[in-house]
């Protein structure tokens, strides 16, 4: 197996300078891996840092300590000391993200949203609605809403609009922070299709789910984050 | 953002230890930097940070007092700034570099028509067939959304937000590699703004510019930028990824900033 991740020994701390300059341990020691086609679930209570560590895996957060190795490319690059020109390359063709909140430009449609991802990374213009339509249709969004901006849709929408927007390249790693949250059971069961279509295809996956149901279908491992407790 | 980064190696333009100072006052200071193509870098900070300042250095408008500018000239050469001949120096200001000012007057000739200043870089880089000129000049109108019924209208008729799309059209016409703006949208109403800003978000993307923009709004950085530099006190106090900065500041200055944005 390859690990296409493999943290060891990461941690991450914030320091407050507006609060006096207080420290607030985030986590430590964070080490474990995964491999293609596997999906590992962070779990631990709220607050317990499993979006900071996805964060981190992203580069959106920085890693005060350790080392996050990432396999881009057919080399592994330590996305702790990478150059910011890095990480956008491993961004525009490694790694997916699926926040919880959907970041919008105002003005742009959600089709061409959707479809961003894949223009970046040389399709036509053309090619990439088509794909974008057919994911968004397949994720209930009614086809009189692809023009419009998604900053006026609901929650629900603007998350499957989101979804779209991760799964629509072919990254072979993706971070995934409560993708289902805000979804109703028919869309919860469409997105758990697409995940396990993404591990038939070899993705290595970071989720954060708390509905057990869900994380008992989708996981292959579970990473306990209480155990990276930064005792403050 | 959408981007189209070549994975080159090569920095179009490199700062090293740039510094100003007006007799004692020291208005920037040891900046050091490269830009490669099609990276867009955002300079953010307050008003008397030297964020202006280091513009002016970066594009050959101030001469430095300290350190030095160097850009790639489309031969591949990198060449010092400061050592470049007149004819060198004009062909950057004309084809190569576009500038963005953020009063729209300043960078328009205000009493001639859009065409006509559209037009005008195309004619200083040899352009001389007028058909061909009002052609491309009409496109462009129509590519930063004017219409171009009012190609033959001054600017000083149309509004702010026209202005200013206006004196975008100018610059990119002639298809520079590296555009400078300083506070693009300053002056501009927020609904104007947003039309701006993904106006050249797009036309970053799809031209694969290289840009330096100047602004004091952390939004505009965040939807147009790559990577940020946060000046203070006419240094560099904070540098990296646009998302990294604003997400997870770690200077204090740059955690004030952050965290003074009024949430709508």
């Amino acid at each position: 197996m390859t690990a296409m991740i493999e943290l060891s020994n990461a941690e991450k701390t914030f320091t407050m300078h507006l609060q006096g300059g207080v420290e607030l341990p985030v986590v430590r020691g964070v080490s474990f891996h995964v491999d293609a086609g596997e999906c590992v679930v962070l779990s631990g209570p709220s607050g317990a840092g499993k979006s900071s560590i996805l964060k981190m895996i992203y580069g959106n957060y920085r890693c005060d300590g350790g080392r996050i190795g990432i396999r881009h490319r057919g080399a592994v690059v330590d996305l702790a000391g990478a150059e910011p020109r890095q990480v956008l390359g491993i961004r525009r063709s490694t790694i997916g993200y699926v926040s919880q909140f959907l970041r919008a430009v105002p003005r742009v449609p959600t089709i061409d949203v959707v479809a961003e991802p894949l223009i970046a990374n040389g399709v036509s213009r053309e090619d990439a609605r088509e794909r974008a339509g057919a994911l968004l249709r397949r994720l209930n969004i009614p086809e009189r809403l692809w023009r419009l901006p998604p900053s006026t849709f609901s929650g629900g929408e603007q998350q499957r609009v989101n979804i779209a927007h991760g799964f629509i390249s072919n990254y072979p790693i993706l971070l995934l922070d409560e993708p289902t949250a805000s979804l109703d059971a028919a869309n919860r069961a469409v997105v758990v299709e697409l995940i396990e279509e993404k591990k038939r295809k070899g993705v290595a996956t970071v989720a954060i789910v708390h509905d057990d149901e869900i994380r008992k279908e989708i996981a292959d491992r579970i990473v306990d984050v209480t155990a990276f407790a930064a005792a403050a | 953002m959408a981007d189209r980064l070549t994975e080159n190696d090569q920095p179009l333009l490199l700062a090293e230890g740039l510094g100003k100072n007006y007799g004692r006052l020291t208005a920037c200071r040891d900046v050091s930097f490269a830009l490669y193509p099609g990276e867009v870098l955002a300079v953010v900070g307050e008003s008397g940070s030297g964020k202006s300042t280091l513009l002016q250095l970066l594009s050959a408008q101030l001469a430095p007092s300290a350190g030095r500018v160097s850009y790639r000239m489309r031969d591949g050469v990198l060449r010092d700034l400061a050592s470049l001949g007149e004819a060198e120096r004009r062909f950057l200001f004309r084809t190569d570099w576009g500038f963005v000012h953020q009063d729209p007057a300043q960078g328009l000739r205000m009493a001639v028509s859009a065409g006509a200043n559209v037009g005008e870089r195309l004619m200083a880089v040899g352009w001389n067939h007028y058909g061909r000129i009002r052609e491309a000049a009409s496109n462009w109108l129509d590519r930063v959304e004017i219409e171009t019924s009012r190609i033959d209208d001054a600017p000083r008729t149309y509004s702010g937000g026209m202005r200013q799309r206006l004196q975008i059209a100018r610059n990119l016409v002639t298809e520079p590699r590296l555009v400078f703006m300083d506070e693009p949208t300053g002056g501009l109403d927020v609904s104007v703004q947003a039309r701006l800003l993904d106006l050249m978000r797009n036309l970053v993307s799809e031209l694969g510019l290289a840009a330096i923009i100047v602004t004091h709004d952390l939004a505009v950085a965040r939807l147009l930028s790559h990577r940020v530099m946060v000046m203070k006190g006419g240094q560099v106090i904070e540098t990296g990824l646009t998302d990294q900065v604003l997400d997870d500041p770690r200077e204090p200055y740059t955690q004030l900033l952050v965290s003074s944005i009024l949430p709508p």
